[in-house]
C-alpha cells in the first residue's frame, strides 16, 4: 500500500480489538463531522420503523429529497394493501419556506386521505420543518378531525438526534394508535411481533411457527403492519421484540401502561431462532408447548442441515466482517457465520450501545476488531488487515467489499431474500457460499496479484505444484476446483 | 458569440404547459426529481480528488451515497458537516471547519466541492464568510500547499432539482476556478501547446463521457476538458490496492485553464436558454466562442454538434464519425415501419427528456407525453424549437410526477415509456416495454454504460428501443414468430 490508511485521532476511541486492553468502545454519540459517517438521520430512524404499515398513508412534509430517496427501496412486503409502497411530499418550494408550509400540509392530507381512503396518516418532519416553525401537530389534528382518521405527527427532524432518536419517535406516534382497539376474541396464548418488518416475508416465516405451537400473533409491527391490528395489540399477552434499538423503547411503554412483558430475541440463524421459539415457550409454560417448540425446531433444523454441511465445508477457516445497523443482528450473525464455519474478524454497528459492545467482546475470537460508527477507509483498513473473504452489510457497504474482492452479502433493509428463521438460514447459507466461492475473485487484482507472487515465490522456491505449494491458495481455490470435478 | 447552427433554442415562444396537478396540487406523489445536493454531489465525483461534502444533516449524505450507489455501483463517499441540534441554533461554522480537517486527513483531496442544504440554507449559513475563515485560519493539518481547493455551490433542495442542482455545481466550479492559474503556468499543455476544448455534457453516463472523448479525438481534438468527467471515478476497475479518491476526473488545472479554451459546447436543449451557466461565464467573463446546443442524441442534434465542432476546430466531419451517421441513418430506414405511429411516455430531466423527445420524432414515434420534475417553463419551448413537427401533438409538462404521469396514461395509451427504472411500476402496470435510460437505473446492471449521446450512443439507444418494441409484439402474439 502507498500510503497507511489512518484512523482518525477523533475516533480512535471508537475502535477496539478483542484481547486487547483498552476501555469501552466509544459509542452512542453523534458522528464525527467530515467522518463520512454509514449513518442516516432521525428521519431515517422513523421512515424504518413506520414504512411497513401498508394501510397508512405516509407523507414526507418537507422538500422532495428525503420522500424521493425513500421510496418503494426497501424489501417489505405486504399481503394486502400496497400504499406504502407510493411516496407522498409536500415537496417544499421556496415562498413555502417562506410563508409557512401548514395549509400545504394539510390540503395535501385532505387531497390524498379523500384519494387513498387509508386507515391512518403518518406525517413525517423533515430538518426544515423544524426550523421554519410549522405546528405539524396542530394540522394533524385539524385533519383528524374533518376526517375522523388518526392522522400522527412524527417528530423526525433530521438534525435533532441521530437514527436511534428517530426509533423513539416512531413509537411514540406508534403508541397513540395503541390501546384504541377492541381486544376481544384474543387467545391467552397470544403475542405481538415487534421489530420485524417483514422483509421478503419473514415476518410470514416467523408468524407461522409460532402457530405451529398454538400462539396467536395479534399484530406484527410493524412488517405487513396493518392499522387496525395494532390499534388492538395491548390485547396479545406477550411482546416479542427483534431488532432490539427500533422497538424496545414501544416495548417498555406497553409494559408500563399496559402491563405486557416484552422478551428481546432474534429470528436470524439457527441458535437465535431456536432460542426466541424456546423463550415464547418458557414464558407461557407447560411441558407441552416446550414439546411443541422443539418439534419445530428439529423438523426445520433437520430440513436444512445437510446443506448447511455441505456449504459449511467450503467456507471452513473463511473469516467476514460484519457491519449493521444495530447490535442484536450483529450477534446473531457472529453465530450465525460460526455455523457455516466462518470467524468474525470485523464487527461493527451503527448504533450499538457499551453493553452491546461488551458482548461482542466475549462473543469473538481474539484478534476480532470491534467498532462503532465506522466509516468507509477505516471499514476498508480493517477488511484487508483482517483479510476477510466476505463483507455483510448494506447498499453503502457493497462497494467497498467488491472493490476490493471481498464477498458480500445484504442484510439490510433493501434486500429481497428472506434471511430470517430457519429457511432463511439457507438463504442466508446459499448467499454467503456463492459469493465467497465464486470464481470471479481470481480475476480480481488484489487476489490475483498474491496468487501470481505465490506462484513467483513457489517457483524460486524450486518449481512446486502451486496448489501443493499454498494451502492458502489450495483452499481459496478449492471450491472452483470441486465445481470443475463435477462437471467433469 | 454564439454559432448560427446552434441557435434555434434562443427562439422564445410563450407556449408552455404546466402539470396542474389535478389530482395532487399541494404536493407530490412518486416524485420525478430528486434533490439539488444528489446533482451537485454527482458533478463534484467528475472532479479529479475531489471529495464532496454536504453542508446539514447526516442523513443527507447518506441518503444520496445509497441513491448514487444503487445506480452506479461504486463507492461514493459523500462527507457530511453533521449538524446537531446545537448546530442548528448556533450555526455550522464549527462544523464546517472540523468536517473540513477530518476530510483533509482522511482523503487527502484536491478539491473539497462544499454543496449546502435545505437545512443550512434555511438557516442562512454565510458560506463565502465561513469558507472564507477556514482558509484564512492556520490549520494542523494539512500544510498549506497540501490544502485542498474549496468549492462551495448554494443547492437549496426546496429551488429546483437534482439536475439543477448538478449544472450549478458546474457553473461554481468554473466560477471559482477558471482563469485562477498562476501566469507562469498559464499555458495548460506544454507538451502541445494547445488551448483546451471546454465540454460541458451534463448529467450523461460515464460512457457517453467516454464516447464524447472519442468523438472529439476524431476531430484531432486532443485537449478536450470535459466538466465533470466520472468517466472513470464512476465506472473504474477493480482496486489491486485501497483508493481514496477514484482515479480520473477533470483536473484542478484543466479548470483553471478554461479561460484559455478556443471553444465552450454546453449540452442541454433546457440549459440552452438558461441565463447563467458554465458556458455563459467563460462566454462573457474571458470571451470564449459558446455553443449551446441539445443533449446529442439523433441525427438533428448530432448534426448540430457536428457543425459546432467544425466552426470550434476549422475541420470537416471526420471519415469514420460519417460512417456512424451514415449506420444510423441506415437502421432508422430498416426500421422505420416498426415505429410508425408508436407513442411514447418520455420522462425525467429537462434536458434528457427534451433530447429524447427530439430524437424519436425523427424516427416517426411520437413523444405524446414529454414529462418533467424541473419547472423552468424552459422545457416545451426547447423541445418546440428542436423538433417544430412536434409543435401541438404533444404535451410538456413541468413539476411533473409519476402521480400527475398517471392521470395522462390511460388516454394517452402509450406503446412505450422511455426513462429511468422509476417508471418500471407503471410500465408494468400497462404492460408495455419499458427502455431504461438516463437516472437512475436502479434494477438493472450497468447503468453507468448505458449510451444515448453521438450517432454511436444513439445507435444502441435506437437500437434497444426498436428491440423492446420488436420483443413487445413478439410475446403479445399468440404464434410466436422466431423470424421477424
Amino acid at each position: 500500500m502507498t500510503q497507511p490508511l489512518e484512523i482518525l485521532p477523533s475516533r480512535a476511541a471508537s475502535i477496539a480489538e478483542v484481547g486487547k486492553a483498552g476501555g469501552a468502545v466509544r459509542c452512542g454519540k453523534v458522528s464525527v463531522a467530515g467522518s463520512v459517517s454509514q449513518r442516516a438521520c432521525v428521519f431515517c430512524g422513523s421512515r424504518v420503523v413506520l414504512y411497513p404499515i401498508a394501510d397508512a398513508l405516509h407523507i414526507v412534509h418537507g422538500p422532495i429529497g428525503c420522500a424521493a430517496y425513500t421510496w418503494d427501496i426497501r424489501g417489505a412486503q405486504s399481503s394486502g394493501p400496497q400504499l406504502f409502497r407510493n411516496s407522498f411530499s409536500t415537496d417544499l418550494q421556496e415562498l413555502d419556506v417562506i410563508y409557512g408550509g401548514e395549509k400545504k400540509l394539510e390540503r395535501a392530507l385532505l387531497e390524498l386521505i379523500a384519494k387513498h381512503q387509508p386507515k391512518a396518516a403518518f406525517v413525517y418532519g423533515t430538518c426544515i420543518v423544524g426550523l421554519i416553525g410549522d405546528d405539524v401537530a396542530a394540522v394533524c389534528k385539524r385533519v383528524s378531525a374533518a376526517t375522523g382518521l388518526s392522522v400522527l405527527p412524527v417528530a423526525s427532524e433530521g438534525f435533532k438526534g441521530t437514527k436511534k432518536d428517530g426509533y423513539k419517535a416512531a413509537c411514540e406516534a406508534l403508541y397513540q394508535l395503541i390501546g384504541t382497539g377492541d381486544t376481544t376474541g384474543i387467545s391467552p396464548l397470544s403475542i405481538n411481533l415487534m421489530g420485524d418488518f417483514n422483509i421478503a416475508g419473514e415476518s410470514w416465516v416467523i408468524r407461522e411457527y409460532l402457530e405451529r405451537m398454538g400462539i396467536q400473533v395479534v399484530a406484527t409491527i410493524t412488517g405487513d403492519g396493518r392499522v387496525d391490528a395494532i390499534r388492538r395489540c395491548h390485547g396479545a399477552k406477550l411482546n416479542l421484540v427483534q431488532c432490539s434499538g427500533s422497538m424496545t423503547h414501544l416495548a417498555k411503554k406497553m409494559e408500563q401502561e399496559h402491563g405486557i412483558p416484552f422478551k428481546r430475541v432474534s429470528f436470524f440463524g439457527i441458535e437465535d431462532m431456536s432460542a426466541a421459539l424456546y423463550e415464547v415457550a418458557k414464558f407461557f409454560g407447560g411441558e407441552e408447548l416446550m414439546e411443541k417448540a422443539r418439534a419445530v425446531v428439529r423438523d426445520e433444523v433437520g430440513k436444512i442441515y445437510p446443506q448447511l454441511r455441505a456449504w459449511r465445508e467450503d467456507l471452513k477457516g473463511k473469516k467476514a466482517a460484519v457491519y449493521v445497523g444495530g447490535a442484536f443482528k450483529a450477534f446473531s450473525l457472529v453465530r450465525a457465520l460460526r455455523t457455516l464455519g466462518m470467524r468474525t474478524a470485523v464487527v461493527g454497528t451503527q448504533t450499538g450501545d457499551a453493553d452491546d459492545y461488551d458482548t461482542l467482546r466475549e462473543m469473538c475470537d481474539p484478534g476480532t476488531i470491534i467498532v462503532d460508527d465506522s466509516n468507509p477507509i477505516e471499514l476498508a483498513k480493517f477488511c484487508l488487515e483482517q483479510d476477510v473473504d466476505l463483507f455483510i452489510g448494506g447498499v453503502k457497504e457493497r462497494p467497498i467489499a467488491y472493490k476490493l474482492g471481498i464477498g458480500f452479502c445484504d442484510h439490510n433493509h433493501e434486500r429481497k431474500e428472506c434471511l430470517a428463521g430457519f429457511v432463511g438460514m439457507v438463504n442466508f447459507g446459499r448467499e454467503v457460499h456463492a459469493s465467497v466461492c465464486s470464481p470471479v475473485w481470481q480475476f480480481v487484482p488484489r487476489r490475483a496479484d498474491r496468487t501470481r507472487n505465490a506462484e513467483l515465490e513457489t517457483r524460486n522456491a524450486g518449481g512446486r505444484s502451486l496448489l501443493a505449494g499454498d494451502p492458502t491458495i489450495a483452499s481459496e481455490l478449492a471450491p472452483t476446483l470441486r465445481k470443475t470435478e463435477d462437471v467433469a | 458569440m454564439s454559432c448560427s447552427k446552434c441557435s434555434p433554442f434562443a427562439v422564445p415562444s410563450s407556449e408552455f404547459t404546466p402539470a396542474e396537478h389535478p389530482e395532487f396540487p399541494s404536493g407530490s406523489t412518486n416524485p420525478c426529481k430528486l434533490c439539488t445536493p444528489l446533482g451537485a454531489c454527482l458533478a463534484f465525483k467528475g472532479i479529479a480528488g475531489t471529495v464532496p461534502l454536504l453542508h446539514g444533516s447526516q442523513g443527507c449524505a447518506t441518503y444520496i451515497r445509497r441513491y448514487l450507489i444503487s445506480h452506479f455501483r461504486e463507492p461514493i463517499d459523500i462527507a457530511s458537516t453533521n449538524f446537531s441540534e446545537d448546530s442548528a441554533v448556533f450555526g455550522g461554522r464549527k462544523n464546517l471547519h472540523t468536517a473540513l480537517d477530518n476530510v483533509g486527513r482522511q482523503y487527502r483531496p484536491a478539491l473539497v466541492g462544499i454543496a449546502t442544504t435545505c437545512l443550512s440554507e434555511t438557516m442562512g449559513e454565510n458560506m463565502p464568510m465561513l469558507i472564507g475563515e477556514y482558509r484564512g485560519e492556520s490549520r494542523d493539518l494539512p500544510t498549506a500547499a497540501e490544502r485542498p481547493e474549496l468549492v462551495h455551490v448554494s443547492t437549496p433542495s426546496f429551488k429546483g432539482t437534482h439536475a439543477e442542482g448538478f449544472h450549478a455545481a458546474v457553473r461554481s466550479l468554473v466560477g471559482t476556478l477558471a482563469g485562477t492559474a498562476a501566469p507562469e503556468t498559464r499555458n495548460p499543455k506544454p507538451e502541445t501547446g494547445k488551448a483546451p476544448l471546454a465540454l460541458f455534457p451534463g448529467m450523461v453516463s460515464p460512457a457517453d463521457l467516454r464516447h464524447l472523448r472519442d468523438f472529439c479525438a476524431a476531430w484531432g481534438e486532443t485537449t478536450i476538458t470535459l466538466v465533470p468527467d466520472y468517466a472513470e471515478t464512476l465506472d473504474g476497475p477493480s482496486w489491486a490496492e485501497f483508493v481514496r479518491t477514484p482515479v480520473g476526473g477533470t483536473t484542478v488545472d484543466e479548470l483553471r485553464a478554461l479561460d484559455r479554451a478556443t471553444a465552450a459546447l454546453e449540452f442541454g436543449h433546457s440549459l440552452a436558454t438558461a441565463p447563467a451557466t458554465a458556458g455563459t461565464h467563460l462566454n462573457s467573463r474571458f470571451s470564449v466562442p459558446l455553443h449551446r446546443l441539445g443533449l446529442p442524441i439523433g441525427v438533428r442534434a448530432n448534426d448540430a454538434f457536428c457543425a459546432a465542432m467544425e466552426a470550434a476546430t476549422g475541420r470537416e466531419m471526420p471519415a469514420r464519425i460519417a460512417a456512424e451517421r451514415g449506420r444510423l441513418i441506415d437502421s432508422y430506414v430498416d426500421a422505420h415501419k416498426y415505429l410508425a405511429g408508436k407513442k411514447a411516455v418520455v420522462y425525467g430531466e429537462d434536458d434528457l427528456v427534451a433530447g429524447l423527445a427530439v430524437f424519436i420524432a425523427e424516427t416517426g414515434i411520437t413523444p405524446v407525453l414529454v414529462a418533467s420534475g424541473e419547472r423552468n417553463r424552459r422545457l416545451a419551448d426547447a423541445i418546440h424549437a428542436a423538433a417544430p413537427e412536434l409543435r401541438g401533438r404533444i404535451e410538456v409538462r413541468e413539476g411533473s410526477d409519476f402521480g400527475d404521469i398517471e392521470t395522462r396514461i390511460e388516454e394517452l395509451n402509450p406503446d412505450l415509456l422511455l426513462g429511468s427504472s422509476k417508471g418500471y411500476k407503471l410500465a408494468r402496470s400497462l404492460n408495455v416495454p419499458l427502455v431504461r435510460c438516463g437516472f437512475p437505473v436502479h434494477d438493472r446492471l450497468g447503468a453507468q454504460r448505458l449510451q444515448l449521446l453521438g450517432y454511436a450512443g444513439t445507435q444502441q439507444l435506437f437500437d434497444r428501443i426498436v428491440n423492446a418494441l420488436l420483443e413487445a409484439k413478439q410475446e403479445h402474439s399468440d404464434i410466436g414468430y422466431a423470424y421477424l
